[in-house]
Parts: C-alpha cells; structure tokens; sequence
C-alpha cells in the first residue's frame, strides 16, 4: 500500500519518491511519465493521488528569516505547524492559516488555502512574496505576484510544476492567546446578522447545527476573535490525542453526530460569551487529535466544502441545508464562514460570499446524493473545493471556475499537462 | 550552553535529532564525513531555534583519530548520540567482505571507538549522557539481514554493559532500537506504513525517553512487543521460517 490522502478514499496503489535535491528531483522529472506532488496528505480527496507520487515534506530547510521585515524563506516541505514552533515565541504568527498547522508551504500555496480571516486578508498566495519551482522541463523559476505562473500555481493543484521554496510574510503578534467571542444564533437569519455585525473582527468561523430542521435551520456558534495585546508569548504545542485504529462503522451513526452536534452546541451560553484561547485552540481545534479522520472507520470519509455568491447565499444554503438535514447524512462538523473578495488566481476556491464544509462517510448512495447538491451549488452560481474533493463532475467544476480554460491553455502550452496529474485532475480534465 | 555531539549527523534521524535537540535549548556539535555538506542543516536549525550549531569532519571508521577528534572540541559535550549506521544489502554483504567488513566497522567497531574515550571522560566527569542508536535487527539474526543485525547486536550488547559500568557514576546510557522508519535508507524498500515511523517520531522519542533517564527504546513502541514474540520462537521453528 502507498500513500493516502486525509480522508482515506479513494485507496490506490502508488510509488513514492522523496524530495531531497533539485538535481535529483530534475531526473525524477525526466524519467517519470506523470507523477504529483504530495506534501503531508492534508488534501481530502484525490488531488495528490496518482500512480506515481513526489513525496515533498523531506525537503523542509528553513534557509533565511528577515527579522526586520517578518520574512521566511523556506523550502516547499516545511509545515505551517514547524513554523509557528519557531516563531510564535519571537512575535511572529502565519498571515493566513487554514484549519489546521499540518500543511506543508508548499501545499499550501498549490490550494491557496484559507483561513478564519479570509474577509480581511484573503488566501494564503496574499502572504506569498515569492517562489521558486521546477516546470515540466526541468528548469528552475522564481515568480511573483503578477506572472501568470504565479497566478496558475497559487491554487493550481500542483499540476503546474514542483514548488521547491518560498518566501512568506509574517504577521507580527504580541500575544500568543486569543480574546474570542461566541455568538449563539437560533437560525440562519440570525447567523448571517451576526457575521455582517461581526466582520471587522479579523477571524471567524461559524459551527453550524446541520441536522437541525424547518425553523431552526441555519442555527449555529459563530466564533469570532483577535489577537490579545498581552505580551505572553508562550507557545507550545499540545500534547497530542491519538485515534489509534479506525473505528469500526456503526460507531458514527445519525444518533451519535445528533448527540455531538447537540453537546456542542448545548455546551455554549445563550446570546454572546467571551473567553481567552490558545492559538491551538482557535486555529486548529481539531489538531489536538491525531488521525481524527479515523473515526469515520476505514471505509474513509470525504469533505463537501461549497461557496455560493453572497446575494444567492441565503437562498442557496436555506435550501442545501435542508437537503442534507432531511436526508439524515449528518456531518460531525459543518463549518460556515463569510469570505471577502475573490482573487486573479485562476482555481482559487474563495470569492466574496458563504461557504459551508461537512464531512461524510463514503456510503451506498452518498455520491449520488452529492450529485444532487451539486445541482443546486450550479444553480445559485457556487463553486466546489478542489482540495477537499473527490467526486465532482468535469461539468459541475466548470460551471464554478470560469477562468479553468486559461488554466488548461496554460498547462498545455508549457507541457505541464504531460507531467503533472492528479486522479483528480483527470477526471476534471485540466 | 551545553552541547551535544552527534555522530553520524547526515542521517535522516540525526538530522530530526539535531532540530530537537536544538530546539529543547541545546547547543550542537554535528560530527559526519564530508560534513560541510550539512551546511543546509545548520543554517536551518540556527534559524528555527537560534541554537548553536558546529560542523565537525568526522570518520567512523578512522579509529585513531578519535581521541584527537574528541579532545578537538572546544567544550566537553553534555551528551553524545552514536546515530551512524550503514545497512550493506544482505546478499551483497554475503557475497562481498567488503561490505560485511563496513558493516561491521560503522555499525560496531567504529561506535565502540569514540564511545570508549567518550565513557571514559564522562565516567571521571561523573556527568553526562549517551545514547546509541542500535536496531531491532540486533534483536534476533534473521536470514534477510543477520550480517547487518549481528553488528547491530553487538553495539546493543555493548550498550548494556556500558550502562552497568557507568550506572555509578551517574552516568546514563540509552539504548535506542528502531523498527521500520521512513529514511533514504528504506526509501526502495517496501514498508507496513502503521508499522513504519517518521523519523521526526523517532526523534522525539529520543529525546523524551533520554530526558527520562530510561534504558531502553524501541520506537514504535509496538516493535517491543514485536520482538518479544520473535525473540521467543523457538529455534528449531525459527530456521524454517522466512520473516
């Protein structure tokens, strides 16, 4: 067996091949017929699976930090998480981080991931100062903001190259601790009020209830928050719980996401509450458990993530969110967010609008079921995750990335398309 | 600031070794041939944890330059980690002394070398720690791999008994045995991944089990058990067998 991507479907066969040298990777380039990159198997579905894999996470020297100005130049394999274990204690925090620290910088940008605070400060290319990667030939660029190779790899998927190093701009912090607040709606008319009241705080994320029903749709815990100013830059992480095995099926039925969601839920006061976080806690909550993934048993699990334009938002999820409670597929976590404005990169996820993301487990029937959500993403003019996804059709993709042509041109015209693929990739046909 | 000498720095678990190390407040000393190819590695450990870090020309097997080596470093090490292996393929090693003679010589001759001179500067000292990095292999010779497992075997012998001798003096000994890690060494060979650690697993576990004084390691934990069940089949079953 190879390697397997976080949620654990599809399992194929595959050869690995560590990243250690240029020089080594410019003969694996030659030699290899069609191969993707794969940092740390953060990306749910199949978008870093192929038969042949370029394994990057070994190539993770840090190689210059400039103190004075908060930038790191690194390569591709380091993990967000390295940096803030570095970094924190000296003042310095990501300017963009996703939901959890165990992505490598170089997929990181091949996702142009996102974070809490995507309506103030965008994806994580905003950060990207430069990087260089390896093209289809074997030569090394350096591209900025600007350059089309830029805008094609930030959310390219790696299929445009082999991102070997970057330089990232840092965020400076005084305070390793958070000062949250939680807002408790009853519905989703109440949740969008209280992201517009809410969206000069530069993080936040709503949990929402995805089993609730008729009028209580929507209802959720929006969690928003900035950095404290307290000088306590302590930072260490958590000590960290482990799911040793899968578990076995049954074990996340309806009734026990029912019971979670209701905990969960139940668990937060009524109306808005205050509390002082870590960082561990606010950015990466589920970090704190190694392998989560394996509750969803050995069968693996996969995550719809959706974004709908902000005007059809309301309409578009009410009815989505209806869907999914009615069909019983519930999801452990269903996380909502408002995002800010779209960028020029050609397959970036994000535009100025509401995305919500569940997880479930591969099941009889639950593509299907997908598919049938997929119809009303396309009708209210969403887009799907790439990084998240494992299922979606060449047409609903299309439908939500306008510029994917360029993105196939672009491909072609460099003879990317011969060396870089994905199962994914495939199947969308870019 | 202390320091702490590795020996054998260019391996993938040296080099997570180091990070940790440095990262836990420690200066370092990277001890390796050709070592100004850790150049990289140094620079990134400076940056990641601001510790100290000097290359140092080291050969395993050049036997007598060792007490020179050793003298050579501008403060005594607080601690020394004998990382430096060299795994010749079974069937090459059997067919090639040559192979089997370095096997030897990396894996036992050269560790016992610059560990004797170390031992015996920390027994006087009455202060310090040592941690050699043994295998699992050394647990039992098996016909995939006895030539490299009896030099493995020798240098977790030696290992027990140098702990016996410097327990007095307080001096600790760790004894680390890993099963399947994800290195260049294995990159070609097929690995049981739940079997299989990352060599950033294996180097916490270092550093936390010789924090914690301990004797033993395996790492993963579950190649203790592992070994218990093959070091308890009985021979006359144990020859026939192919694992």
């Amino acid at each position: 067996m190879g390697l397997i991507s976080w949620g654990m479907y599809p399992i194929v066969k595959n050869k690995k091949r560590s990243l250690r040298d240029a020089v080594g990777l410019a003969k694996y380039i030659e030699n290899t017929d069609e191969f993707i990159p794969y940092g740390n198997g953060r990306s749910y579905g199949d978008s870093a699976l192929n038969e042949n894999i370029l394994y990057t996470k070994t190539y993770n020297y840090f190689m210059d930090f400039d103190e004075q100005n908060g930038l790191l130049t690194c390569q591709a394999g380091v993990t967000l998480g390295e940096i803030l274990e570095a970094f924190v204690k000296r003042g310095w925090f990501l300017k963009v981080t996703p939901g959890t620290k165990l992505v490598t910088v170089g997929g990181a940008i091949a996702s142009d991931v996102h974070g809490k605070n995507h309506h103030t400060q965008g994806c994580f290319s905003e950060c990207v100062e430069e990087f260089t990667i390896m093209l289809a030939n074997g030569e090394i660029k350096s591209c900025k903001k600007g350059d089309e190779l830029f805008h094609a790899t930030c959310g390219g998927m790696g299929l445009t190259g082999v991102i070997l190093s970057a330089k990232i701009s840092l965020k400076k912090i005084n305070s390793a601790f958070i000062n949250q607040t939680t807002i408790k709606t009853k519905n989703l008319k109440e949740t969008f009020e209280a992201f517009e009241n809410y969206k000069d705080m530069p993080y936040s994320v709503a949990w929402i209830d995805c089993l609730a029903k008729n009028e209580e749709i929507g209802k959720c815990l929006l969690m928003v928050g900035d950095f404290a100013n307290d000088g306590n830059l302590g930072y260490k992480s958590k000590k960290k719980l482990s799911i040793p095995f899968n578990f076995p099926s049954f074990a996340l039925n309806n009734l026990s996401v029912k019971a979670f969601n209701w905990l969960y839920y139940a668990k937060a006061k009524d109306g808005v509450s205050k509390q002082r976080v870590g960082i561990d806690t606010f950015f990466y909550p589920l970090d704190a458990i190694e392998n989560w993934n394996r509750i969803y048993g050995s069968g693996g699990f996969t995550q719809y993530q959706f974004i709908l334009p902000k005007e059809q938002s309301f309409e578009g999820l009410k009815e989505i969110l209806a869907k999914i409670s009615d069909s019983g597929k519930g999801s452990f976590l269903a996380v909502l967010k408002l995002y800010g404005q779209e960028n020029e990169n050609y397959l970036s996820f994000p535009m100025e609008g509401y995305s919500l993301a569940l997880d479930f487990k591969i099941e009889t029937g639950l593509f299907e079921f997908l598919n049938t959500l997929d119809e009303a993403v396309v009708k209210y003019g969403g887009r799907i995750y790439l990084t998240k996804d494992v299922r979606v059709s060449k047409e609903t993709f299309e439908s939500g990335y306008p510029q994917c042509d360029k993105f196939r041109e672009f491909r072609r015209e460099h003879k990317m398309d011969r060396k870089f693929s994905s199962l994914q990739s495939k199947r969308v046909k870019i | 600031m202390s320091y702490v000498l590795i020996i054998g720095a260019k391996s993938d678990i040296a080099k997570e070794v180091a990070r940790v190390y440095a990262k836990n407040g420690y200066n370092l000393y990277l001890a390796a041939r050709d070592s100004s190819s850790l150049e990289d590695l140094k620079h990134d450990i400076e940056i990641r944890s601001g510790a100290d870090v000097e290359l140092k020309e080291f050969d395993i097997t050049s036997y007598d330059t060792h007490e020179g080596f050793y003298r050579s470093l501008k403060k005594r090490p607080v601690g020394v980690i004998v990382v430096s292996g060299y795994m010749a393929e079974q069937t090459a090693a059997q067919k090639e002394w040559i192979e089997t003679l370095n096997t030897i010589n990396v894996n036992y001759t050269g560790a016992l070398s610059i560990l004797n001179i170390v031992a015996n500067d920390f027994e006087k000292e009455r202060l310090g720690f040592i941690v050699g990095v043994s295998s699992v292999a050394g647990d039992r010779g098996r016909k995939a791999n006895y030539i490299y497992g009896s030099a493995k075997a020798g240098f977790s012998a030696y290992l027990s008994g140098l702990r016996n001798r410097l327990y007095d003096s307080g001096v600790t000994v760790l004894t680390v045995k890993p099963g399947f890690v994800n290195t260049k060494m294995t990159e070609n060979l097929e690995l049981p991944q739940k079997l299989t650690a990352q060599p950033e697993e294996v180097a916490e576990d270092i550093f936390n089990a010789q924090q914690k004084e301990r004797n033993v390691l395996y790492t993963k934990p579950i190649w203790m058990l592992i070994m218990l069940i093959i070091k308890h089949i009985p021979e006359f079953m144990f020859k026939k067998m192919s694992i």
